[in-house]
């Protein structure tokens, strides 16, 4: 009898997974989309990503210093959020425009709503936003002076400088080929779909995020497009919806800002709800509504509602039964 | 009858600072965001909701006798909406520009929460006089709660402040702040820091959180960081009341 036995409350089972080690892989999932980014724009683009991630550090240090909070730039997750921002910008975009973006993304979005884990948004996606509603011409001019798309936009007229999700927007395809490389015009990250898997798939191997939200989102907006393109009678209806797929935000805000874990639902039955719902969104913004992109209003939008959705999902205890299965028995 | 708490300068002092009701009562939420894109645009709605606040608490105060007590909603409705018809007439014909900037918000003062408020809560009970002052404070705390929302608003989101340009030309105007969600992230800012300055106040002349409903430090968004430690009499009055 002399064997002591620690009796204590859950949590019984330990794992030695840190929020750093997370938001490690995380950065390194991105690495693939930013050094596909900057071969494609140029040396601007890779001072773009600099810029927004020691900006997001800094004033995530700065503001937790000023109100004497613990410091949590080691646990990466403001590296993260910087260079989301950074993959979310235009390649030429004013340096001024990333710094604004960080601060309020980590201040405003984050810090002001209790920091890490506690904010009911995705900082880099409402920085973004703010920064898309307040600098709408400098957010939306994908011109490139540098990288391998400076030399072939010599080659290319003045209609290709649209946007692939411009040019969709009229019914007509685009070259597959270029959206899953990347050789199209749009902000620093998003373009190179391949890149973009090449993290997501690391990311699945070593489970730091799952397929439930992404699939579902995906999957709903390929069928709802699907649907579409077949109604309105577009030429080669899949192609169409394969290039809908690939192009724009869907590849980044699917598999990276989708998944974030303070603003999406921790049920498996509430991912599900929040991916088809981010599905239907995106499809009635870039297909119904006059704008090219949505993914990113998608994302926020779902972000809001998230703790209603956690609410309406929440599983029982073992034991327990729904009120109405209680009175049949 | 009157007592301390109704001199005229407290009456003033209340309203702008102590009880001032965009940033303590959070009352007339509508047309504080709606109507202070521009500073012009806040004084405008300010100063007429202020002229409206004035007329109306001091006419309720008059008829409070006459008034029956179930029939008090519709007649005060009707004594304000006489005043914003005499105040829209006015606006249209003297200051056209601001009338047509603010637009639906003006005959909206009929249903302003602190027009409503104030009668409800003062001058269908005190004395005209001191009514006059209540809604002066009242209106006079709404207008510069309006200028400074208004005046941050457009430097930020314009550059500008009263149509001037006050910024040099290298400065790019950040939008969002004079459309809709500019008008909640400056109001936020301002309550906080309305609310910095009032619990400091409290807390330097031994002021107990329990008392501002924050018993339960577990319902708090805060409490997996702080483990409930900043508060400690807060904790232990809800543990208290598991006990009990």
């Amino acid at each position: 009898m002399d064997t002591v036995y620690n009796v204590s409350p859950s949590p019984h089972v330990r794992d030695n997974i840190t929020t750093q080690k997370i938001m490690g892989a995380v950065v390194l999932s991105l690495i693939p989309a930013s050094v596909a980014g900057v071969i494609l724009y140029g040396m601007h683009a890779l001072l773009v990503l600099v810029i927004s991630v020691a900006s997001s550090v800094l004033s995530e240090y700065v503001f937790e210093k000023i109100t004497k909070r613990p410091v949590t730039v080691y646990d990466l997750s403001a590296v993260v959020t910087g260079l989301l921002i950074g993959l979310n910008m235009p390649p030429e975009v004013p340096l001024f425009i990333p710094v604004l973006g960080s601060v309020f993304g980590i201040i405003v979005v984050k810090q002001l709503f209790g920091g890490i884990g506690q904010n009911f948004m995705n900082p880099a996606l409402g920085a973004r936003c703010f920064l898309i509603i307040s600098f709408s011409s400098q957010m939306t001019d994908f011109a490139v002076k540098g990288g391998i798309m400076a030399s072939s936009a010599a080659a290319m007229d003045a209609v290709s400088s649209a946007t692939p999700l411009a040019a969709l927007k009229t019914g007509a395809a685009y070259p597959l080929g270029d959206l899953f490389l990347g050789t199209t015009l749009g902000t620093i990250g998003e373009t190179s779909a391949l890149a973009l898997l090449i993290g997501a798939v690391f990311l699945l191997c070593i489970r730091v995020i799952d397929l439930r939200i992404p699939l579902s989102y995906i999957g709903t907006f390929f069928v709802l497009v699907l649907i579409t393109a077949f109604i309105r009678g577009y030429e080669a209806p899949f192609y169409y919806t394969l290039c809908e797929i690939f192009a724009g935000g869907l590849m980044l805000g699917a598999w990276f800002m989708a998944t974030d874990y303070a603003s999406s639902p921790m049920t498996t039955k509430g991912q599900l709800i929040y991916g088809v719902c981010l599905g239907i969104l995106t499809f009635l913004f870039r297909m119904v509504s006059k704008s090219n992109e949505g993914v990113s209003y998608a994302i926020i939008f779902m972000n809001c509602l998230t703790p209603m959705i956690e609410q309406f999902t929440r599983p029982l205890a073992f034991g327990i039964k729904r009120e109405k299965e209680a009175k049949h028995e | 009858m009157t007592d301390k708490k109704d001199k005229p300068l407290e009456r003033i002092w209340n309203g702008i600072y102590v009880e001032n009701p965009v940033f303590c009562l959070i009352l007339g939420m509508c047309p504080t965001l709606a109507t202070t894109t521009s500073a012009t645009n806040a004084i405008g709605m300010g100063l007429s909701t202020t002229a409206i606040l004035v007329a109306s608490n001091l006419m309720i105060s008059l008829l409070k006798g006459i008034i029956p007590n179930r029939m008090r909603i519709p007649s005060y409705i009707v004594i304000i909406a006489s005043f914003v018809t005499i105040v829209e007439f006015l606006m249209e014909g003297f200051f056209p520009s601001v009338y047509a900037a603010l637009g639906i918000y003006i005959p909206l003062i009929v249903v302003n929460c602190i027009i409503m408020g104030r009668a409800e809560a003062y001058a269908g009970k005190k004395g005209p006089v001191e009514s006059i002052f209540d809604g002066l404070g009242m209106g006079l705390g709404f207008t510069l709660a309006l200028l400074l929302i208004g005046s941050v608003r457009e430097i930020v989101g314009a550059g500008t402040v009263f149509g001037i340009r006050i910024t040099p030309a290298a400065y790019e105007p950040v939008n969002i702040f004079i459309l809709a969600p500019g008008a909640f992230l400056v109001m936020a800012f301002f309550v906080a820091v309305m609310n910095k300055l009032k619990i400091g106040a409290a807390r330097r002349t031994g002021w107990d959180p329990t008392e501002n409903g924050c018993s339960d430090c577990s319902s708090c968004a805060r409490h997996s960081v702080c483990g409930g430690k900043k508060a400690v009499s807060g904790e232990e009055a809800g543990m208290k009341e598991v006990q009990a």
